[in-house]
């Protein structure tokens, strides 16, 4: 199996048209996921690489039943795209745009509870299973499938972790990249939960860092798991300083609970395999494996 | 983005959210100015800076005399703490030991405190809304307050959908112990300030303290931040900028579509995304070395916007060796090499370099590295790029 994605994955991509979305939806045909159209307001009923152009992701639906979009849309009009496809009950959005006004994320959030929709983002890479469905920005060929579900914060940290699984031998079945934005579709604790759920998923490896408290809450949940599998672990910005934005939205320390040391002694409290170093993260994970 | 707080206050009056009368002051005949305006007897002048706990603070120039916050009986009292204000040094635990310089006064009618209290309104991580936070110990660090007393802290979060009602109000201000007319006044500024958070995309807005003058709920001191991913739809709130106060380097960056923060180290580094700029960071400490920044490229990087990041990183005159770390995905190593031999050729490199690939194309980005004539030291992993680049720098701090 594999958890989000496979073969069977029908995608679409919201902002297709537009360079992203051509680009990364070139990479993705590339690569074999199934993709099969798109959606650009007022170019309905003209073809884009060879695949159906939508006004709307409604008809897009009706039209090819597909099951996930992948959102390459500016962020002013990124949280409207969300909205749509939740209105049009796609099963998984993914959004990569970076950049959304947080107060457009809480109305988007606040849509999601009840809904038939799971979003991945957004300001994320996307979500891979590798050989089967790429949605997203992350390079295809540095994956190789394998035993390890991968969830992160980061995208090229993400990249980092699976380089790392691969060289050790491990592999991986699925990455999900969450997102650095403070609020997002898709927690850490729902990916362990579908990786715990998942039987080819042999061991868990996740990806945190400074900001929010939602790596404490995972590895609270993760603790409190009554069968378990192998986890490993990591928290990017032990040295940044406190008060100060790194990069993402979310990575601000803003209190005593959301730096890297109280997040990786929380998670080694927990059972997980912590390394210190980014660079630890193979190694890290085969020693869970191991133990 | 940080705003003044005599901006804080005039965009609260606007939504109704009553504040004490005052005028900012861009000097001491304006000051006095403003105080004659002012209904008296008594005034306070307020130095304006984008740092908090500036009463307890102290100028530098004056140690042991008093903060940024001082309250006058008089137009002359006004214009002697104006005149011990401006363009003086402020130390505030907030600023850090160098301080901040005054540009901008405040000068206010002083009220009749009945009682002090604190009342934020934030978005919480956890539940993904807009929430008020209030406590009736007004006046002091909400984060000592949280440690401390939790139980003194009365939150109140706000469904999107539903928007704010008047049980919120209720709940808050039964909470701090208000009774009757103040029942009254409190509801209307806690729903004018919902309204004031949700219209301009605000981040965080604090009142610290919230007080009681007479019956009526007002905001004393007023910390406003907005969600700088907002700032398009607000020109009107752009126009707030204070560029004095934000640091020159972050500034560029900015511009750049970079991300930049520096920080005390020696070792500058370049990294494509945020977090795993962060964590070369982090490497770079485990290996014995201190980063002197934050430095994330972003994911369309071109060779001018590597030279600009170069220049960036080069201006502090701390650094003394510099790490480039790729993980190149959708974006190619050659192209990335190419625009760092461009950008190192261009700033004229001093400093040990040692830059690490992986990813598409990486051996033809190692080969451009190998033939372009300059002293980079290339590097196989993250493990590699840390201990090279550590070393490199030490020995190029020792040769200086």
């Amino acid at each position: 199996m594999s958890v989000l994605v496979n073969k069977q994955t029908k995608v679409i991509c919201q902002g297709f048209t537009g360079s992203q979305g051509t680009f990364h939806s070139e990479q993705a045909i590339a690569y074999g996921t199934n993709m099969v159209g798109g959606v650009t307001p007022g170019k309905g009923g003209t073809k884009h690489l060879n695949l159906p152009v939508y006004n709307t992701v409604d008809e897009a639906k009706h039209a090819t039943g597909c099951n996930a979009s992948v959102i390459y849309v500016p962020p002013p009009f990124a949280g409207d795209a969300i909205l749509e496809a939740i209105d049009a009950k796609i099963e998984l959005i993914v959004c990569i745009t970076e950049g959304i006004p947080v107060l457009d994320m809480v109305k988007v959030k606040r849509a999601l509870s009840g809904s038939k929709s799971r979003l991945i983002g957004p300001n994320c890479p996307g979500v891979i299973t590798p050989d089967e469905c790429k949605i997203g920005i992350m390079p295809g060929h540095i994956h190789t499938r394998g035993k390890i579900g991968i969830v992160s914060r980061s995208g090229t940290l993400t990249y980092e972790a699976v380089a790392q699984t691969g060289a050790v031998g491990l592999g991986q079945t699925t990455c999900i990249g969450i997102g650095g934005d403070p609020v997002n579709g898709t927690n850490f604790i729902d990916c362990i939960d579908m990786f715990m759920n998942d039987d080819e998923t042999k061991g868990i490896l996740m990806i945190g860092e400074i900001g929010g408290t939602a790596e404490i809450e995972a590895a609270e949940y993760y603790k409190s798991l009554k069968t378990k599998k192998p986890i490993a672990g990591f928290i990017a910005g032990a040295t940044a300083p406190p008060g100060k934005r790194m990069g993402h939205a979310g990575a601000l320390i803003s209190g005593s609970d959301d730096t890297a040391p109280a997040k990786m002694e929380a998670m080694r409290a927990a059972g997980f395999e912590v390394s210190e170093s980014p660079a630890g993260l193979g190694d890290a994970m085969q020693k869970a494996m191991a133990a | 983005m940080n705003i003044h707080e005599y901006q804080a206050k005039g965009i609260l009056e606007k939504y109704g959210v009553a504040v004490p009368k005052g005028l900012p002051a861009m000097s001491v005949d304006e000051a006095v100015k403003a105080a004659s305006e002012l209904p008296g007897p008594l005034y306070v002048v307020k130095a304006q800076i984008h740092a908090g706990g500036r009463g307890a603070g102290h100028f530098k120039n004056n140690p042991e005399g008093k903060g940024g916050v001082r309250l006058c009986k008089t137009p002359e009292e006004v214009k002697d703490a104006a005149e011990a204000m401006m363009n003086q040094v402020l130390v505030t635990k907030q600023t850090g030991p160098d301080g901040k310089e005054v540009q901008r006064l405040y000068v206010t009618d002083g009220v009749d405190i009945e009682k002090e209290y604190y009342c934020s309104v934030v978005l919480d991580r956890g539940t993904s809304r807009v929430t008020f936070i209030v406590s009736q110990e007004g006046g002091m660090d909400i984060e000592e307050v949280a440690e401390k007393h939790p139980e003194k802290i009365i939150k109140a979060d706000i469904d999107p959908a539903a928007g704010f009602s008047g049980f919120h109000a209720r709940k808050l201000a039964f909470a701090l112990g208000l009774e009757g007319a103040q029942v009254k006044s409190a509801t209307k500024f806690f729903a004018n300030l919902y309204k004031c958070f949700i219209e301009t995309d605000a981040s965080i807005v604090e009142i610290n303290p919230m007080i009681l003058a007479g019956d009526e709920v007002m905001a004393l001191d007023a910390k406003m931040n907005f969600d700088s991913n907002a700032l398009y739809r607000h020109p009107e709130i752009m126009e707030l900028r204070d560029e004095s106060e934000e640091d020159e380097n972050e500034k560029i960056a900015a511009d750049n579509d970079l991300s930049y923060v520096r920080l005390d180290g020696n070792i500058g580094c370049m990294v494509n995304g945020a977090g795993l700029a962060m964590s070369t960071m982090d490497i770079i400490k485990l290996y014995g070395g201190e980063p002197a920044n934050f430095l994330d490229v972003g994911g369309g990087a071109t060779a001018e916007r590597v030279t600009v990041a170069f220049k960036i990183i080069l201006s502090d005159p701390n650094v003394k060796g510099i790490l480039v770390n790729i993980f190149g995905g959708i974006m190619k190593c050659d192209v990335i090499a190419e625009g760092v031999i461009a950008a190192a050729k261009e700033v004229d490199l001093k400093v040990p370099l040692v830059v690490r690939l992986e990813g598409t194309n990486v051996e033809k980005g190692k080969e451009l590295m190998a033939n372009s004539g300059l002293p980079i030291i290339s590097a196989d992993n993250l493990d590699d790029a840390a201990q090279k680049v550590v070393q490199a720098t030490k020995q190029a701090q020792e040769a200086a």
